[in-house]
């Protein structure tokens, strides 16, 4: 049976042609778990079939996926939400609860001030309306690491409502162009952490560790605006990095800090959704956009073969690489919302209704805390354009990696050399040799300090870039030796003699009458091939474009 | 206890039907039948065993007891949701006054394993007498 070529495009370029949208799929056969395998090319699947445009046959009719994200951030604060027990990633098991977390009868919730403002400081960053009075609900379902019973979280009226995520994605050939693209925020809640659980098969049993239940989390619901997972993947890291920027929650996915759940459906364009399935603990940056992917394939061969679409809940198999049913979940869960009765509403306010005499400790103020906001990483990337001339996707790049906009605004103020050949540097070598030996900013023996000397060489000349990338080897790989001093050892001066050129270039080109003879013919190619022998001839010395003036000064004179 | 038990359960079902009873459930206008499904889905919500026939005429009772509340003309009107909504909410300061009792919170567990709670593998799960409690596996 030949396989039809059905086209899946983001719905503002529904009627382009594959390789110019930002996320474009072809249908390549049924997908099925025995035949994907998480080493299905290395590259992402929108990569792959980038590839392979074809013209769509008759008939064909093509598919928009359509992709909202609920995704949970773990506050950064020393204490719980409800209760003044530590909030600390790896401790012994069990050492870091109270008896509220442990839900010991007698206990009450107490509201920590820290995840209030955490959760308006988050709101206000992402253009929300804030809620003066918002409410606290107990959300029940029975699990062996929730010991109430029940969570409580702000169902009925969350603190902050109808904002929206500005993000780019990548797209063109090269995938150097950024697009920016904006997804509705929904809403943001502050809601309970649950404990964990781990699961000894062998025994039969499960281990509950109740450290992490009760910690604050800022669940940010985002609207279906994305169709691909490249796009929920790039919102997602967005927010991390504003998240990280306002201080409000470090965003760590490896550390369970930050979890996203996609709900993912496809349809026709211009018909209504179609039925949605939900697929949970997406916990790992690299994964997120091709679990999405693979559900939005899954999907799509699952209708065209005359199936239908469950509204269940999936999990993301990383090994498999492929979605599977979490086999839990029968039927619609009913969670029996009911107000938290132990909670009065949790009251806001601004400069002009904060009422007179007020324990300052007692009452929040959003437009204080409006003006305390950190800079926003969207706002770092403008000034660094405008300031240094640079391509947004160099400002990207530069905010990508911790540490690395610090490090690069070090060897700014210390250098003379031109902001892009700075760039250059950082974004190129530096990095490149960071991600070859996997360190972090914080871990490179190389100082800004220690850069911006090299960079200043290179701008006096003293030096040719070429020269330039040897003695940044040596200093990655030797410690405490300066610049000057690896170039001095390794006689990598430029050479300043114009005389002693001058007989190097004469006494190359009488060496070889034959590369004289094809450049006097016209041969453009054979200037290139002297200069390369005369600066064998230097050791490397010489500054390639001042031997191309003393060549072509002597051949022409 | 199961009548205790039944009451709550009763409490949360009333006011949740108050804003949007989902589940396949009681005829709304009273007839005052609860089927035998809802009683099942009830069980398996709240983990409470109604046990008998007369806890079922007994809950049907009390439902329509509380019934009786929709004779109130509530037009136009807030709902109360809490008797504390004229009171401050009390923000406690972020610092760690907590926790440490390893010790203490683990004697309240049935069986422990080195620091950790022990609980059945998967979900709680809700077994009739009569057919096979199917086994969850947990997330």
């Amino acid at each position: 049976m030949a396989a039809p070529v059905l086209r899946w495009l983001c719905p503002g370029r529904r009627w382009a042609f594959a390789r110019t949208g930002g996320c474009s799929y072809h249908r390549r056969g049924v997908p099925t778990a025995s035949t994907s395998s998480g080493k299905r090319g290395q590259s992402s699947v929108a990569q792959q079939s980038l590839i392979t445009a074809q013209e769509p046959r008759k008939g064909d009719r093509e598919w928009a996926a359509v992709v909202g994200l609920e995704i949970h951030a773990q506050i950064s604060s020393n204490s719980k939400l409800f209760s003044g027990s530590q909030v600390h990633f790896a401790a012994p098991p069990n050492s870091l609860v109270s008896f509220f977390d442990a839900s010991l009868p007698g206990t009450l919730p107490v509201l920590n001030r820290r995840c209030v403002e955490a959760a308006v400081m988050t709101g206000l960053a992402l253009d929300c309306r804030i809620n003066k009075k918002s409410l606290f609900d107990r959300k029940h379902y029975f699990y062996a690491d929730l010991p109430a019973g029940y969570q409580i979280t702000q169902q009925r009226l969350p603190i902050a409502v109808d904002g929206s995520l500005a993000y780019s994605v990548c797209v063109g050939k090269k995938r150097g162009q950024a697009v920016a693209r904006t997804v509705r925020v929904r809403q943001i809640q502050l809601e309970q952490d649950s404990g964990k659980s781990l699961h000894d098969d062998l025994r039969s049993q499960t281990l509950v560790d109740l450290n992490r239940a009760g910690v604050g989390l800022l669940e940010v619901v985002l609207e279906p605006d994305m169709s691909c997972g490249e796009e929920a993947a790039a919102a997602v890291r967005e927010l991390q990095l504003i998240l990280q920027a306002l201080g409000t929650s470090r965003a760590i996915m490896a550390e369970g800090q930050l979890r996203v759940d996609a709900n993912i459906s496809v349809h026709h364009p211009g018909e209504p959704l179609g039925v949605r399935t939900e697929v949970k603990n997406l916990n790992s940056a690299r994964f997120l956009a091709r679990a999405i992917d693979y559900e939005i394939q899954r999907q799509i061969s699952e209708l065209e073969n005359g199936g239908e679409i469950l509204n269940e809940t999936r999990s993301f198999d990383y090994k498999l690489g492929c979605t599977m049913p979490m086999r839990d979940k029968e039927g619609k869960q009913d969670y029996r919302f009911m107000p938290e009765p132990n909670l009065p509403p949790l009251l806001l306010y601004d400069s002009a209704s904060l009422p007179a005499g007020a324990d300052p400790q007692q009452v929040i103020n959003i437009d204080q805390i409006r003006e305390q906001l950190p800079e926003l990483p969207s706002v770092t990337r403008e000034k660094l354009v405008q300031r240094y001339g640079m391509l947004p996707e160099h400002s990207f790049a530069l905010l990508n990696e911790v540490g690395l906009l610090e490090f690069f605004q070090n060897v700014m103020k210390e250098t003379r050399a031109e902001p892009k050949k700075v760039t250059s540097w950082v974004l190129n070598t530096f990095l490149g040799f960071l991600k070859q030996q996997n360190l972090a900013v914080s871990e490179s023996p190389v100082t800004p300090s220690a850069l911006a000397e090299l960079l200043n060489l290179v701008e006096r000349k003293a030096i040719s870039s070429s020269a330039a990338k040897q003695v940044f080897e040596e200093l990655w790989r030797s410690e405490g030796k300066t610049p000057a001093q690896i170039v001095a050892e390794k006689q990598l001066e430029l050479m300043r003699d114009d005389e002693a050129l001058e007989q190097l270039c004469r006494a190359t080109m009488e060496a070889h009458p034959q590369v004289v003879m094809d450049l006097k013919k016209g041969n453009p190619r054979a200037i290139n091939k002297l200069i390369g022998l005369v600066r064998k001839a230097t050791l490397g010395r010489a500054d390639p474009t001042a031997i191309k003036d003393v060549l072509e000064r002597q051949l022409s004179g | 206890m199961w009548a205790r038990a039944a009451c709550l359960g009763l409490r949360a079902s009333a006011a949740s039907r108050r804003r949007s009873f989902t589940s396949a459930g009681a005829d709304p206008q009273g007839s005052g039948r609860v089927t035998a499904e809802l009683i099942e889905h009830l069980e398996r919500l709240a983990l409470v065993d109604f046990g008998s026939q007369e806890a079922v005429a007994r809950l049907e009772k009390a439902i329509a007891f509380a019934d009786r509340l929709r004779a109130v003309d509530t037009d136009g009107v807030e709902p109360m949701e809490s008797v504390l909504e004229d009171r401050c909410l009390y923000l406690r300061s972020d610092n760690v006054v907590e926790g440490n009792c390893v010790e203490e919170l683990l004697q309240n567990s049935h069986r422990v394993v080195e620091e950790y709670f022990v609980a059945p593998p998967g979900n709680i799960s809700w077994s009739k007498p009569d057919e096979k409690g199917p086994s969850h596996t947990a997330e």
